[in-house]
């Protein structure tokens, strides 16, 4: 006896062959001649330079913390969904209760300014007060100029 | 020994084997790779025990939230400088003893509880019973999940706000 | 199907394995259209002919293209992670083909019949984001771990407003079964749930507008899911070259784009049960006419192919209409527009129920 999920797992094993075949015909006609080159990660033709180990944008992070809360959530209205109109409005509001707490915390993340994508803030170099500066100095110097002269 | 057997074996082999890779290997990255195994196993184990919800909610918040969480969490570490990371032994006695303490508790529970031994009555659809529970019976514990959450979600919020400064 | 595949047989074990696959055979040439589709419509979009050489307007192209990758050398960079490298193209393809084992071609034809299909469904595409992970980690190149990151965080954010849509149509339909839910909407097109469900009263007028709602932002977030532009940055060919399977070449590469034109199909698929009627006839059906019951099953796997590819063909034309957004603009999107819409469109379409 063959339950639904039991085809599931049929269609699961039928992936995985498919892949499997189609890695294995390829292998039996395709050509094999690498070179030190060719091994080589791709970087746009370059010689690959340092690592692509960088640290992450915290964000990153932050987005998956708060997608795992919110998936939790998912995961307990659905059966609610399912036979809440059963008990009418009081049904509805148990359901609504729950969403409306998770919401606060939305509202309070969104106050808070934790939905912000962190973007780089570039150091804009003050020019305006270096010219400033020294077109004072210039203008110094050309009246002592004109004192000289 | 029929095919619900093998299939049950199967699972638990794969749950077995993938969890001793997972704290075996000494790359990190790696070990969060296996746990993709070992929670499906589970989620398979799942199935035979006749939870079909609970079943999905294991691949829906382990695969797709915790185990994402996880290699983002060793990702965002800066440690990292090369692909074959590794990971040592330290802590060894506290360690010994803390999972020392939670084998015995879980061996208790084995021999304590009185197991319900009845074959699974094939696949009933338990989603709409377990909604009905959540609404009627277990109405209290339902809505202070919700506060249970809110909670976790205030808490990530500020320990990456404190991340940022 | 099952059924009669397992009188056909006599064995339910073969049965299923013939069963399970029939979406194969439904997919690998859905793609090979679809790619061939796709650079028609790219190309007529920008004022070209695309690929014309081989046969009528190049409708072989694709299949030379598939033998040619087939013959491809398979490159494994000497950096990579060789055992993780190998087996992400598995587990992509495993993801993208487990969705379809809950789909429903037509009434005759449904992989399984779980009577929690979109929940299912839901849970199942987390295991393309762990390939995805694993694809960029192993290849051990920039743009691939950019591009793997970017695309996880991409796709779990947009699964919220995907599951809140999903959830409020849960609550007005009562049934988690993708089956059920198409043959709710059966005979004319104003019985399909984007026009309010096939009840007659003050429900469908009410719940009209909030359904389009629900459709829209189901759209969207879809969109984000398949990494299609606007939301392509996990891809994005100027800066990341080819997002998480930079590395991967010949047969596995093919694997990768196998899974994310069959993903489109399935996300497609997925908008057109929900609010379009899957696949039933907006019009009737002719066998229904002719008095041949036989024909309607085939009628409604064409319907159902045909809404899926307009989907497809909706998501190819976006992308020659839209600029690919920021990150930043990405996440705004998805959390101070489309979750609060979708919330508050649930609780108005919960209590339109409750009417």
């Amino acid at each position: 006896m063959l339950t639904e999920f039991g085809k599931i797992f049929v269609f699961l094993l039928v992936a995985i062959i498919f892949v499997a075949v189609s890695i294995f015909i390829a292998k039996l006609i395709r050509p094999v001649r690498p070179t030190k080159e060719k091994l080589k990660t791709y970087e746009c033709g370059e010689n690959p330079v340092g690592t692509p180990w960088i640290k992450f944008n915290i964000r990153f992070y932050v987005v998956a913390l708060i997608f795992l809360i919110f998936d939790v959530e998912v995961v307990l209205l659905f059966p609610w969904a399912l036979s809440y109109k059963e008990y009418g409005f009081y049904g509805f509001l148990v359901g609504i209760i729950f969403l409306v707490i998770l919401a606060v915390g939305m509202a309070y993340e969104w106050r808070k300014g934790d939905l912000e994508w962190a973007r780089p803030k570039p150091n804009i170099p003050y020019l305006k007060k270096i010219i400033k500066n020294q077109t004072g100095e210039i203008n110094q110097l050309q009246s002592e100029e004109s004192k000289i002269e | 020994m029929n095919i619900y057997d093998i299939i049950f074996y199967l699972f638990a082999a794969i749950t077995l084997v993938s969890g001793f890779f997972v704290v075996s290997t000494k790359n990190i990255v790696h070990a969060g790779f296996y746990l993709l195994f070992t929670l499906f196993g589970v989620a398979g184990l799942y199935v035979l025990l006749g939870a079909d919800f609970i079943a999905i909610v294991q691949l829906l918040v382990y695969v797709g939230g915790i185990l994402i969480l996880l290699l983002f969490g060793v990702m965002l570490t800066n440690k990292i400088t090369s692909v074959d990371l590794r990971s040592g032994t330290s802590y060894i006695i506290p360690a010994v003893i803390g999972v020392g303490i939670l084998w015995g508790a879980l061996t208790a529970v084995l021999f304590k509880t009185s197991w319900r031994s009845k074959a699974p009555s094939g696949m009933d659809p338990t989603t709409s019973e377990i909604g009905r529970l959540l609404i009627t019976d277990y109405v209290l514990v339902f809505e202070l999940l919700g506060i249970l959450l809110l909670v976790a979600l205030i808490g990530a919020a500020s320990i990456a706000r404190r991340d940022k400064e | 199907m099952f059924e009669f595949l397992s009188d056909l047989f006599g064995s339910q074990i073969i049965a299923a394995f013939i069963s399970a696959a029939l979406p194969l055979v439904f997919i690998v040439p859905f793609v090979i259209f679809a790619v061939w589709l796709e650079r028609k419509v790219s190309a007529h979009m920008q004022d070209r002919l695309g690929p014309m050489r081989v046969g009528w307007h190049g409708w072989l192209q694709t299949i030379a293209d598939f033998f040619k990758l087939l013959q491809k050398e398979d490159i494994v960079a000497s950096d990579t992670d060789k055992k993780f490298f190998n087996v992400a193209p598995y587990i992509v393809f495993a993801g993208t083909y487990l969705v379809f084992a809950a789909l429903p071609f037509s009434s005759a034809y449904i992989g399984t019949s779980l009577d929690i299909g979109l929940f299912y469904i839901i849970a199942v595409s987390g295991l393309v984001v762990i390939g995805i992970l694993m694809a960029g980690w192993a290849s051990n190149n920039k743009y691939s771990l950019y591009g793997a990151m970017r695309s996880a965080a991409q796709i779990v954010s947009y699964e919220i407003p995907t599951a809140i849509v999903i959830l409020s149509i849960v609550m007005f339909t009562g049934t988690l079964s993708l089956s059920e839910i198409s043959d709710n909407q059966t005979a004319y097109f104003w019985n399909w749930y984007i026009f309010g469900g096939p009840d007659w009263g003050l429900t469908k007028f009410l719940v009209l507008p909030f359904m389009i709602i629900g459709f829209l932002i189901l759209y969207i977030s879809t969109l984000a899911e398949v990494n299609r532009t606007p939301f392509d940055m996990p891809e994005a060919e100027s800066e990341l070259v080819a997002g998480y399977h930079t590395e991967y070449s010949g047969i596995k590469f093919s694997m990768f784009f196998l899974a994310e034109y069959g993903n489109m199909f399935a996300v497609s698929a997925i908008v057109s049960v929900i609010f379009f009627g899957g696949y039933q006839s907006p019009i009737g059906y002719l066998g229904d006419a002719l008095a041949a019951n036989w024909l309607i099953p085939f009628e409604q796997l064409f319907w159902f192919a045909a809404k899926g590819i307009f989907f497809v063909f909706v998501q190819m034309w976006l992308r020659w209409t839209l600029p690919r957004v920021r990150v930043d603009q990405l996440m705004t999107l998805c959390w101070k527009y489309l979750i609060p819409y979708s919330i508050v469109n649930l609780i108005i379409i919960g209590i339109i129920t409750l009417i």
